[in-house]
């Protein structure tokens, strides 16, 4: 074996029975990756219990999965191709065991989605995909297995093929192929099958190998989180893992929350083999600074101008797995990278059942297997990047109680919330946030785009209302659509006629802006329902996109 | 980085984790391979210091060796040692005769919980790897153990993106497992590049060595000619034995290692 040779991880999901253990265990056994031990044991057990030989129980080690036939907890196993090393990690179908689903899939860096070819799409096969998705994981191959069930047929494949690739249109995620198989029986496994020689693309192993890595974390901006500081000696040692970028001696760093800056003196080790000039992305590495500053763990390290957003709010896409709901007005633990703070749930922008993206708009709470669009809002300040950016410090857990019961990729910052719901509207019970009077100002130093905090009145019925700001000019009749609060609101001669629930709003002509002072594109009540129909399928970038106008009345000032 | 690279870096990071987040802590040591690759980690992730007691459980039984051995490595590196025996069982003659897993259940687990409850830690560093053998190729990295040292493992709580279980209730503790991602060769190989010294049990003599140290009774040894780390890194690419093959308390029942484990045996 070469000494550098790659390592892929790769998870094997989908629904319940539809054969992914079984893959596992005919890969592991047709590369003799298994000692005869293990074959002979399950062997044994088959005979024992009468049942036929089942490759999956090569991963269903539990005897409860075994006698049940269905794996309940992940596992991950390793074995070898000609190119390279790969970890397999199996994941359970059952929707009960999701979260042990979940856990084993955050693990990986490409996943192979099966589908039972007679069975077709289920349930699991749209919710799994729909948490790769989530995870960031977007190299998939769809796999349809048990074609021995069904004669082998082209016609079948296409027709499943059609349906997974249309479900997975609507995530925007295409796969990087389609693989028809019989785990059982060995086709397309090792070799292209000759019971389907109307396909032409790779098997199961040529299609593991094809799958490329994703290279080049360490070119990106340093992300280094303070894992511990360490004085069992006359050395001060910052010890963590970095996850992005690298670093050397002399380096200038900037440690964020605060932002406070310094200078890498030396780079720590122990076994002689591990002293360096230069540290990178992946390496759990000790280094001191040369001002001695009080340091912990949880502040992040970084160079560059590159920073990361510090606020104590962020928006980000759930998914949740506790037992008891994520419910406003609670205190969670809420853990990114090594920072930990409490943290509550400050809106729910709109909910979905995992396996079929049906909307529920906007809830109070977040249920078991659901996924959700969310604002977080945290008790510390919180440096973080958005997942694009970042994968390791763009995501976090919420733990609830003694166990993780969400995770969450965030999606942006969102301005330092206040603490108590900040009306701009109000009248007769309705309220409505929105920061249509805030500045929108450019920040040269952090070049990023900022909100002027600035405590704003309360408008009511009759009011006469500002409409030019340093960064906005609205006309003086206009309407306001604020979807998150259910609440749309008249401007008549730059004074407030009505407030009204959206379901009561009837278009009179007059242009029409969100609860930001985006217009939005709408010149017709038709226009508007169709609006308010996207709004509850379409992502928040999506509806953003098709409908609004960001520079219609708004503009963005230097600070 | 290459495999190796990526393990050490991820069983150092895992260290790190037990150390900073959990109470009490200790490292189970066993003098074989595994746990000398544990020390080796131990000293890179707190640059050269062990800031933990290393704990060993003897049930008496052990191969000889082990035990001049253990007391020579922990001398010369001035570990913090603590050796217990659940005396009380050997007094009352507990022994493989009394069928094994009585056995291993009494002088193992049973002594486990004494020194779990005696110095009252609340985690537990252990060297178990997922290819050793199917309950622990189910494990987390972080994995819980209640009051009785009980093992939930058909409900193991979420573990995703380095975030450890390291929230629960007092009196329960935490099996730290930094080598869970390892197999048998990676060991070797590690070894092998670390230069790290390790117990010459493992190293043929007379056409036999051990590949996995336990006690005398219950510990067979194969039939070899490795006498170099090349020549086992070698053997273990080619054999289809596999490594608990010679370890008797696994072939006692289909699921022996899993009920064993879940009443807390490491
Ligand atoms: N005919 C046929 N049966 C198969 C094939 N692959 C798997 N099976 C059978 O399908 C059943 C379920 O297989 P598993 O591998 O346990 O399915 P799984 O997806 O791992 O199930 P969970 O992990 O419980 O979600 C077993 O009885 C297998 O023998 C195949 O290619 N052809
Ligand atoms: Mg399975």
């Amino acid at each position: 074996m070469s000494k550098n040779r790659d390592i892929m991880k790769i998870v094997v999901v989908g629904h319940v029975d539809h054969g992914k253990s079984s893959l596992i265990g005919r890969l592991l056994y047709d590369t003799n990756s298994l000692p005869e031990g293990t074959i002979n044991k399950v062997k044994r057990i088959a005979k024992e219990t009468g049942k036929p030989f089942e490759y999956a129980y090569l991963l269903d080690a539990f005897e409860e999965e075994q006698k049940q036939g269905i794996t309940i907890d992940t596992t991950q196993i390793q074995f070898q191709s000609q190119i390279r090393d790969y970890v397999i990690i199996d994941a359970p179908g059952h929707k009960e065991f999701l979260k042990n689903m979940i856990s084993g899939a955050a693990n990986a860096e490409a996943a192979l989605l099966i589908i039972d070819a007679k069975e077709s799409v289920q349930e699991q096969s749209k919710r799994h995909a729909y948490i790769l998705y989530l995870l960031g994981i977007k190299k998939v191959f769809v796999v349809l297995n048990k074609m021995d069930l069904v004669d082998y047929s082209e016609e079948v494949f296409n027709q499943v093929t059609l349906e997974m690739g249309e479900f997975l249109k609507t995530l925007g995620v295409s796969p990087l192929g389609y693989i028809p198989v019989s785990a059982f029986y060995g086709q397309n496994i090792l070799k292209n099958s000759e019971f389907m020689s109307w396909y032409q693309g790779k098997n199961i192993l040529s299609s593991m190998d094809s799958i490329e890595k994703e290279r080049g974390v360490e070119e990106k901006p340093l992300r280094f989180p303070i894992q511990d500081v360490y004085k069992f000696d006359d050395r001060r040692i910052i010890a963590g893992r970095i996850e992005q970028g690298k670093l050397h001696v002399g380096d200038k760093i900037k440690i964020y929350p605060e932002g406070k800056e310094t200078t890498v003196k030396s780079i720590e080790y122990w076994a002689d083999r591990d002293q360096k000039s230069q540290i990178a992305a992946g390496e759990s590495v000790g280094i001191t600074v040369s001002d001695e500053f009080f340091n912990k763990r949880g502040e992040i390290i970084t160079s560059g101008s590159d920073v990361p957003y510090v606020s104590n709010s962020f928006r980000a896409n759930l998914f949740w797995m506790g037992k008891s709901p994520l419910i406003k007005g609670k205190t969670y633990k809420i853990k990114l990278t090594t920072q930990e703070t409490e943290g509550e749930l400050f809106e729910v922008i709109k909910t979905m059942d995992s396996s079929n993206l049906d909307c529920a708009g906007e809830t109070a709470e977040v249920k078991i297997n659901e996924v959700a669009e969310i604002i977080i809002k945290t008790k510390d300040l919180v440096a973080f990047d958005s997942f694009n950016d970042s994968q390791t410090t763009g995501r976090f857990v919420i733990v609830d109680g003694y166990d993780v019961a969400g995770g969450g990729i965030i999606v942006s910052d969102e301005a330092v919330v206040h603490n108590h719901f900040q009306a701009v509207f109000e009248y007769n019970g309705l309220k409505a946030r929105g920061d249509i009077f805030e500045e929108y100002l450019y920040n040269s130093d952090t070049f990023n785009i900022e909100k002027k905090q600035n405590y704003l009145p309360v408008y009511t019925l009759g009011d006469e209302i500002e409409v030019k700001g340093e960064s906005f000019s609205y006309p003086s009749n206009f309407d306001v659509l604020i979807l998150r609060d259910n609440t749309a609101i008249r401007v008549r001669n730059q004074k407030i006629t009505s407030i009204t629930q959206l379901s009561d709003y009837k278009h009179e002509g007059y242009p029409v802006l969100n609860g930001r002072g985006f217009e939005i594109n709408v010149k017709s009540d038709e226009e508007v329902q169709s609006f308010l129909r996207d709004w509850k399928v379409l992502s928040s970038t999506e509806l953003l996109s098709k409908w609004v106008v960001f520079g219609k009345y708004r503009s963005i000032q230097f600070a | 980085m290459n495999h190796l690279d990526q393990l050490e870096a991820q069983s150092i990071f895992i260290l790190r984790e037990a150390y900073k987040k959990l109470g009490k802590l200790g490292m189970l040591w066993s003098i074989g391979k595994d746990s000398t690759v544990l020390l080796w980690l131990a000293k890179k992730a707190f640059f050269g210091h062990c800031p933990f007691p290393f704990i060993h459980v003897d049930t008496t039984y052990k191969i000889p060796e082990m035990i001049a051995y253990r007391d020579k490595v922990s001398k010369e590196l001035s570990l913090d040692l603590i050796v217990h025996t659940n005396e009380e069982a050997i007094k009352n003659g507990m022994g493989p005769e009394q069928g094994r897993l009585v056995c291993c259940k009494a002088l193992k687990t049973d002594a486990l919980q004494q020194v779990v409850k005696k110095y009252e830690f609340e985690g537990l560093i252990v060297g178990v790897r997922r290819d050793e053998e199917g309950s622990r190729s189910k494990e987390r990295v972080f994995s819980e153990r209640n009051k009785e040292d009980k093992w939930d493992y058909s409900n193991q709580p979420p573990e995703m993106w380095d975030q450890f279980k390291t929230d629960f209730p007092k009196g329960n503790h935490i099996r730290v497992h930094p080598l869970l991602a390892w197999n048998e060769i990676d060991i070797w190989e590690y070894i092998r590049r670390e230069n790290i010294p390790l117990i010459d049990l493992y190293f043929a003599r007379n056409g036999e060595r051990y590949r996995s140290l336990g006690c005398a009774p219950c510990t067979g040894k194969i039939k070899s000619n490795a006498t170099t780390l090349d020549d086992i890194i070698e053997e273990l690419k080619t054999t289809t034995v596999s490594e608990r093959a010679g370890r008797a308390q696994d072939q006692e029942d289909s699921y022996a290692m899993q009920k064993l484990r879940k009443d807390g045996y490491m």
